[in-house]
């Protein structure tokens, strides 16, 4: 886990989009702790660059349904 | 799956349609009195309604979440299956409904943090090495640029003055409205506004380093941070919802009453409940982040509302923390002319208490820099000497006036006691021989304090409580003149700390209020650290509570506002479980079926968080603390 992302998402509304959001972004391989903040409508997560891109992980949320405004990167 | 997006962005239209063609079916019953213009219209609603349910329904499944509206999902195709057409179509637009309208309303819940974040501005002028400007990205912003700003705009960097003057407001960092004047030098926040006039700017801290991001993130976390009775009721939940698909297999096994049991089904969503406990801390915190009160999340709110005991660090939160004068006696001739020849000789020392008098002198406009004066000495722990027009001067303690042969009078000598009492240091000031002044030297109480700590003890605060490091004599006259309850002096660090675990061994539950510099230790060990009046990292770290301003307003409504909070979360979850009993009730007695019970639940919803709505402007809608 070399990187950190986080994904500024439209207002989440349901809790059990969390879950959903969260599990579906932990199952990716090469990711590690992931955090969605409801209220924030932000998904926080740990990754390794060498197994997963950035890129993957907003389709991972974007395939769900949720529609990502802006993605920042930053090393660990 | 561009589908689901479809439908998530059309969420309003979708409803909107099925709300269409419920009308239309009714219409069709009532006015046609047709069985078929009834049903179809109703048939057709519950699947346009149905299939976004369905879908977030089959989503949650993939991911081993047995969801809300997978119970809702069962339902409609159970009462699609018996022929109540009416029923599946209200229950699937109550549901979409309910969701859009709870959207509505937890957007403004979260209104204050948005308007907090929108603050921040995207891109930055940056000054390039041939004098022409660049705009770019604020996070392409590197440390040591020159960033240019002008009136109107938000800064993108904290950093230091380089050029320029104007008016900055700080709102966004401190919580307060109001112009500060930014000169070279000094320094400057990111977030905050510039009034008026044109700066430029050299970035110390940029991107998420700034106080301004680290104060957003803060404040973000902090609202999904859990309460004990959240994180309770979210475990609850999660095991709730499969129990109830289980009870309404158990119903249906053993009526072999499908209405029954997809009812039961309907009934069990616990909307509400999940929902009712966050929405209060979300605009609890947003109403103290909105005056520069950071509360950490629904844990310390609740702890906070808990708390009976305050203990107070002294210097730098009691008082002022700057050194005043505070009292002049003089024995012939006036306050302005003794100042003046007490200022004279100090400024030549650097004794902090000099530097009051140098400051009391300045603000009275005294010209003391003018003053001829020869034969200067400074004397360790004693004071300054010198002559002036030809007569020798002295400012200082005791000691020196008794290296001088100079006595105090009887007066003077209870002067002197008198202004000690308070807890000032003296200067005394002889001329030729004979004392001409008494200047008396203090921390300065906060003028606010005492009205606050009585508004504290009206809100609920039982025990106050003062620790400090300086001298007893100091302690006991301002403990006496705040009327704390018990005070104790000359402590180290360590000891405050043993005090602070002495009351919660006491079964107290103990705030402790710092200036969060030097009282780390006492900050963490406390049931609640609250850091006043710096947002340095420190203080963010260590405490639960951050004043961002240095001011005991600020602390009375935090507290205020964490009782607020913590019984608005109590008055939600009692109207979940009521609303629950009530469903429970009317399905026993037979007056709730599917359509009035998803009425109801969604009802519920919207009341829990209306209620939680009445915290975003407690205190009053903008900031009025002043």
């Amino acid at each position: 886990m070399n990187q950190k992302i986080i994904m500024q998402l439209d207002e989440l509304t349901c809790p059990s989009c969390l879950t959903k959001i969260e599990g579906a972004v932990k199952n990716t391989p090469g990711v590690g702790t992931v955090k969605v903040l409801f209220n924030a409508g932000k998904v926080k997560a740990e990754f390794d660059d060498r197994q997963v891109s950035a890129d993957t992980l907003s389709e991972v949320v974007t395939q769900l349904g949720y529609a990502v405004q802006s993605i920042k990167v930053k090393p660990l | 799956m561009t589908v689901q997006k479809w439908l998530q962005t059309h969420n309003g239209q979708i409803t909107a349609a099925a709300a269409g063609l419920i009308v239309v079916g009714f219409a069709g019953r009532y006015f046609a009195h047709s069985a078929l213009g009834y049903a179809v219209p109703m048939a057709l609603a519950s699947v346009i309604a149905g299939v976004p349910i369905a879908l977030h329904a089959y989503q949650a499944l993939r991911v081993k979440v047995v969801s809300i509206e997978l119970l809702v999902t069962i339902a409609v195709i159970g009462a699609l299956a018996i022929g109540e057409y009416n029923e599946s179509a209200i229950v699937t637009f109550l549901f979409l409904f309910g969701n859009v309208l709870e959207a509505k309303t937890l957007a403004k819940t979260r209104a204050s943090i948005r308007s907090l974040t929108e603050m921040a501005p995207t891109t930055a002028v940056v000054l390039q090495a041939d004098g022409t400007t660049e705009t770019v990205a604020v996070d392409d912003v590197e440390e040591d640029d020159i960033v240019v700003v002008k009136t109107g705009a938000a800064l993108p960097v904290d950093g230091v003055v380089v050029q320029g003057d104007g008016y900055a407001d700080e709102a966004a960092v401190t919580g307060e409205s109001r112009a500060v004047h930014k000169r070279v030098g000094d320094p400057v926040f990111s977030g905050t506004m510039l009034a008026d006039g044109a700066l430029q700017v050299q970035a110390t801290k940029v991107g998420d380093d700034t106080t301004f991001a680290k104060i957003v993130e803060l404040v973000e976390d902090a609202q999904d941070t859990k309460s004990h009775a959240e994180k309770f009721i979210d475990r609850f939940a999660q095991s709730y919802t499969p129990a109830v698909l289980l009870i309404a297999l158990v119903v249906f096994a053993f009526s072999r009453d499908l209405r029954l049991a997809i009812t039961v089904l309907v009934l069990g969503c616990p909307g509400a409940l999940v929902i009712g406990a966050p929405v209060s801390n979300v605009a609890g915190i947003g109403n103290g982040a909105k005056r520069g009160i950071l509360v950490k999340g629904g844990t310390a709110m609740e702890a906070f509302a808990k708390v009976d005991t305050f203990v107070f660090d002294k210097t730098g939160t009691l008082t002022k923390g700057e050194t005043a004068v505070t009292a002049i006696k003089t024995y012939g001739g006036t306050a302005d002319e003794w100042l003046t020849q007490a200022a004279a000789l100090e400024a030549l020392s650097d004794h902090p208490l000099g530097r009051a008098v140098l400051a009391a002198a300045a603000t009275r406009g005294l010209d003391y820099r003018h003053v001829a004066l020869v034969d200067h000495q400074t004397l360790r722990g004693q004071g300054v000497t010198a002559t002036i027009a030809g007569q020798p001067v002295c400012a200082g303690n005791e000691k020196l006036l008794a290296a001088h042969q100079v006595a105090l009078s009887a007066t003077q000598q209870a002067d002197l006691r008198a202004l000690q009492q308070t807890g000032s240091s003296i200067i005394i000031l002889a001329v030729a021989g004979t004392v001409r002044a008494l200047i008396g030297v203090a921390d300065v109480i906060r003028p606010e304090a005492k009205a606050a700590l009585a508004a504290l003890r009206q809100a609920g605060a039982k025990h106050l409580v003062m620790l400090t490091g300086d001298n007893p004599l100091t302690a006991e006259y301002v403990a006496k003149h705040l009327g704390l309850d018990e005070v104790h002096a000359g402590l180290m660090p360590d000891e405050k700390v043993e005090y602070v675990r002495q009351f919660q061994a006491a079964g107290r539950h103990v705030a402790f209020v710092g200036d969060g510099i030097n009282d780390s230790p006492s900050l963490a060990t406390a049931d609640i650290g609250i850091a006043m009046g710096s947002g340095t990292d420190v203080a963010i770290e260590t405490s639960d509570v951050v004043l961002m301003q240095s001011r005991f307003d600020a602390l009375v409504h935090a507290y205020r506002l964490a009782k607020k909070t913590v019984w608005n979360t109590r008055e939600n979850v009692i109207i979940a479980i009521a609303v629950v009993a009530f469903l429970l009730l009317g399905l026993i007695a037979g007056f709730i079926y599917m359509a009035s019970g998803m009425f109801v639940h969604e009802a519920s919803i919207l009341v829990v968080i209306l209620n939680a709505m009445r915290l975003i402007d407690y205190g009053g809608r903008r900031s009025n603390l002043a």
